[in-house]
C-alpha cells in the first residue's frame, strides 16, 4: 500500500513555519524529541522511542571461523529490517532504497568505526570466533530512523553478554549462564549518528526531523560522532551543496547531542545493572504503565508560545487607552470604603470571563479600574512556559 | 447469549456478540420490533452480529450502531471527506481519502463547472467532497456538488492553512452538535477549521503559530477528560490573552 501522499498546503505549511522557526511538535530547531531506552529481559535486547518512532535491537552472538584475512578478529554483523508494522508504505521483501542507505550507514557507523573490540571476540586464532549480529527492527515508524537504530543498536551492544568459554588444548566448553557469568563486550566508544535535515537548497537547518519534515527536506546529513568529539562517519543525501562553515556547524552540534545522548545511555545501562543486581523485574512488560486500558494516558505536547506576548502586547498597544477617570473614594456609609460607583462590585464577575477576548477587558474594568492592563501583562509573562 | 438490543445499550461489545431476533414463541402478545443497524452491527438470518468492538449507541426509535475507536477510514455513502488529488486522468481525478484505494472525482462534480468551464485543481490540492457510490466491490467516487447542483460548502481549499490526521472516533466528536471540543477551542482565537470524516482535519488561523497551537490541541484531545481538556484550554486562554 502506498502512502497517503503529501497535499501542497502541508508542504507550503510546514516550509512556512521552518522559516518561522517553528516545528510542529513545539520543539526547537536543534531539540531532538524525548529518548526513551527500555531493555528486556534477556541480555543485548532493547527498544528505543524517539517520540513516535520506535526501534528494536537485538544482539546474539555464535562460534564462527574467522576470515582468511583477519584470524584473530571476530565479526560484526548489523542487519536493519523495515517491518510493514511500522508504515503501510513499507514494502515486504523489497530491498528499498532507504533500507539500503540504512543498513550501509549503520554498518559503517558501527564496524568500521570500531567500536568493539574485535579481538578480544577470537577463542582459537584462525579457527574459531564470536561472531556478533545486530539486529534492528523497526517498529514504529515517524521520521528519524537512523538516530533511533543507531542508539538502539549501540546501547544492545554494551547490554548484551557473550556466554563464557573455556580452552583445554583443543575442547572448547561454552558455559551457559547458570555457570559461569556472562562477560559483557569490550566496547572503546560509543558513535551516534545525528542527522540533520536541511531545507531550502541548505538555508535552514533541522536537527531530528520527523517523518513529515523528512517528506519536505532537501537534504540530509548524517553525522556519526562519540562523545570524545571523533567523527566515525559522515554522509550527506539529497544531492544539497553543502557549504564547509554549514558541515563545521552541524557537527558542533552534534557533538553536543552525542554527548547528551552518551549520558542518557550510560544513566538507562546503569539503572538497569542496578535493578538487575538487586534481582527487581526487568524487561519490557515491567516498563509498562500498568494502568488499565480503560485509563487515560496523556502525553504533553509541548506547544511553543514565544511571540504570544508580542501578541498581547500588541493588543494592549491597540486597545483604546481606558479615559481618565479619577478614582473618587465616596463614602456610602460610615466605615465603608469604595472605588468607583455603585455599590456592587465587578471582580466577581471577571473572573468567570477570563478567556474571553483580550479587547474586552477595559470596557469591563470600568466597573473597578485599578491597572487591569499591567496586571495582564503580568500573568501573560509568567504562562509563557507553562506549555512546556 | 442472544439479549435484546435495549439491554445493552452504552454497554462495550466486541466482535462475535450475537443478538436474537427471533421473537420467543410464549410472547405472542409482545408486538415485532424493527431495527435499524448501523456501523458494526451486521445481519445474519435472524441474528444480528457485533463485528467492531465499541460501545452499542442507541437513537430512537430504532437505530442502533457501535460507536468504535479506529484509525482506518472505510468509505461510505454521503459522508464528507477531506481528500488530496493524486492524479488527473481524463475527465476524472483520483483522490486519495484514506480508504483502501483512492476515489474518483468527476470534472464535472464541482460548482458551475461544465465541459468548457473546467475547475482550477492541481495535483496535490485538497478537496471537500461527499461520497455518492461507496461500496465494497466498487471504486468509491466522489462528488462537490449536492443533488441541486450546489456547491454546499465542498470543493477546492484555498491557500495555506494546516491538514493533519486525527482518529476517527475524536472527528465524530468534534462534528457532533454542540460539541463541547469545539466550543472550549472557539473561545481561544477566531480560526477556520474543515472536519472530514475520514479522520482528516484541516485547520487555518491567524498565525502560523495560532494554528499549530490549534494541531497541537486537538491532537492532544484524543485522550481527556472534559475537566482536564478544560483545564489545558485554560491555560492556553491565559497564556494566550
Amino acid at each position: 500500500m502506498k502512502d497517503a501522499p503529501l497535499s501542497n498546503c502541508e508542504r507550503q505549511f510546514l516550509l512556512q513555519a521552518i522559516e518561522q522557526k517553528k516545528r510542529q511538535d513545539g520543539r526547537q530547531t536543534y531539540d531532538y524529541r524525548s529518548i526513551k531506552i527500555t531493555f528486556g529481559t534477556e541480555y543485548g535486547c532493547c527498544t528505543v522511542e524517539l517520540g513516535k518512532t520506535r526501534v528494536l535491537s537485538q544482539v546474539s552472538c555464535e562460534l564462527a571461523s574467522p576470515k582468511d584475512s583477519r584470524p584473530t578478529e571476530g565479526l560484526l554483523f548489523t542487519n536493519l529490517e523495515l517491518s510493514q508494522m511500522a508504515s503501510p508504505a513499507f514494502e515486504p521483501s523489497r530491498q528499498s532504497e532507504l533500507l539500503v542507505k540504512l543498513n550501509r550507514q549503520l554498518e559503517r557507523c558501527l564496524r568500521n568505526s570500531k567500536c568493539i573490540d574485535m579481538e578480544s571476540l577470537c577463542i582459537i586464532s584462525g579457527e574459531k570466533v564470536w561472531q556478533i549480529r545486530v539486529d534492528v527492527h523497526v517498529l514504529n515508524y515517524d521520521g528519524n530512523l537512523m538516530d533511533a537504530s543507531s542508539i538502539a543498536a549501540i546501547t544492545a551492544l554494551s547490554h548484551f553478554r557473550r556466554p563464557d568459554v573455556s580452552i583445554q588444548g583443543q575442547d572448547i566448553t561454552v558455559h551457559p549462564a547458570a555457570e559461569r557469568d556472562p562477560i559483557p563486550l569490550s566496547i572503546y566508544h560509543m558513535p551516534i549518528s545525528v542527522s540533520f535535515a536541511f531545507f531550502q537548497q541548505g538555508t535552514y537547518l533541522l536537527v531530528d526531523p520527523c517523518e513529515r519534515e523528512e517528506r519536505v527536506m532537501d537534504g540530509l546529513l548524517f553525522i556519526a560522532m562519540n562523545k570524545h568529539r571523533e567523527i566515525c562517519s559522515i554522509q550527506s543525501s539529497g544531492g544539497i551543496m553543502l557549504l564547509k562553515e554549514q558541515v563545521l556547524r552541524c557537527s558542533k552540534i552534534a557533538s553536543v547531542k552525542v554527548s547528551e545522548i552518551t549520558e542518557l545511555i550510560h544513566k538507562a545501562l546503569d539503572n538497569d545493572k542496578k535493578v538487575r543486581k538487586e534481582g527487581g523485574k526487568c524487561g519490557f512488560a515491567e516498563s509498562m504503565s500498568k494502568e488499565r486500558i480503560t485509563s487515560l494516558q496523556t502525553v504533553e505536547s509541548p506547544v511553543e508560545m514565544t511571540d504570544v506576548q508580542e501578541t498581547a502586547r500588541e493588543i494592549i498597544h491597540n486597545a483604546e487607552t481606558p479615559s481618565e477617570t479619577t478614582l473618587s473614594p465616596v463614602l456610602h456609609a460610615v466605615g465603608l470604603g469604595q472605588v468607583g460607583e455603585g455599590v456592587s462590585s465587578g471582580w466577581g464577575v471577571e473572573e468567570d470571563e477570563e478567556d474571553e477576548g483580550m479587547e474586552d477587558q477595559p470596557e469591563r474594568a470600568e466597573g473597578s479600574r485599578k491597572g487591569d492592563v499591567v496586571v495582564i501583562s503580568d500573568s501573560e509573562e509568567e504562562e509563557v512556559v507553562v506549555l512546556q | 447469549m442472544p439479549v435484546s438490543f435495549r439491554e445493552k445499550v452504552d454497554e462495550v461489545l466486541l466482535p462475535g456478540d450475537v443478538f436474537s431476533l427471533r421473537l420467543p414463541e410464549f410472547g405472542s402478545d409482545v408486538k415485532a420490533e424493527k431495527a435499524v443497524c448501523g456501523p458494526g452491527l451486521r445481519r445474519n438470518g435472524d441474528q444480528v452480529l457485533v463485528c467492531k468492538s465499541g460501545v452499542l449507541r442507541h437513537k430512537a426509535p430504532n437505530v442502533y450502531w457501535i460507536d468504535s475507536q479506529q484509525k482506518r477510514y472505510v468509505p461510505a455513502k454521503g459522508e464528507r471527506v477531506i481528500g488530496i488529488i493524486t492524479a488527473r486522468s481524463g475527465d476524472v481525478f483520483k483522490v486519495d481519502v484514506g480508504g483502501s484505494e483512492p476515489a474518483s472525482l468527476s470534472f464535472l462534480a464541482f460548482e458551475g463547472a461544465t465541459k468548457r468551464n473546467r475547475p482550477n485543481v492541481q495535483v496535490g490540492d485538497l478537496v471537500y467532497a461527499h461520497f455518492i457510490i461507496a461500496n465494497k466491490d466498487m471504486e468509491p467516487e466522489l462528488a462537490c456538488i449536492d443533488s441541486c447542483g450546489h456547491a454546499n460548502g465542498m470543493g477546492v481549499f484555498g491557500e495555506g492553512g494546516l491538514m493533519f490526521r486525527l482518529s476517527l472516533g475524536l472527528v465524530r466528536r468534534l462534528l457532533a452538535p454542540q460539541s463541547m471540543i469545539v466550543k472550549d477551542l472557539e473561545k481561544l482565537f477566531p480560526f477556520e477549521m474543515v472536519v472530514g470524516l475520514n479522520g482528516r482535519v484541516w485547520v487555518k488561523a491567524k498565525s502560523i503559530q495560532q494554528t499549530l497551537i490549534v494541531t497541537n490541541l486537538l491532537e492532544s484531545c484524543e485522550n481527556m477528560t472534559a475537566q482536564q481538556r478544560q483545564t489545558l484550554f485554560q491555560r492556553v486562554a491565559e497564556g494566550n490573552l
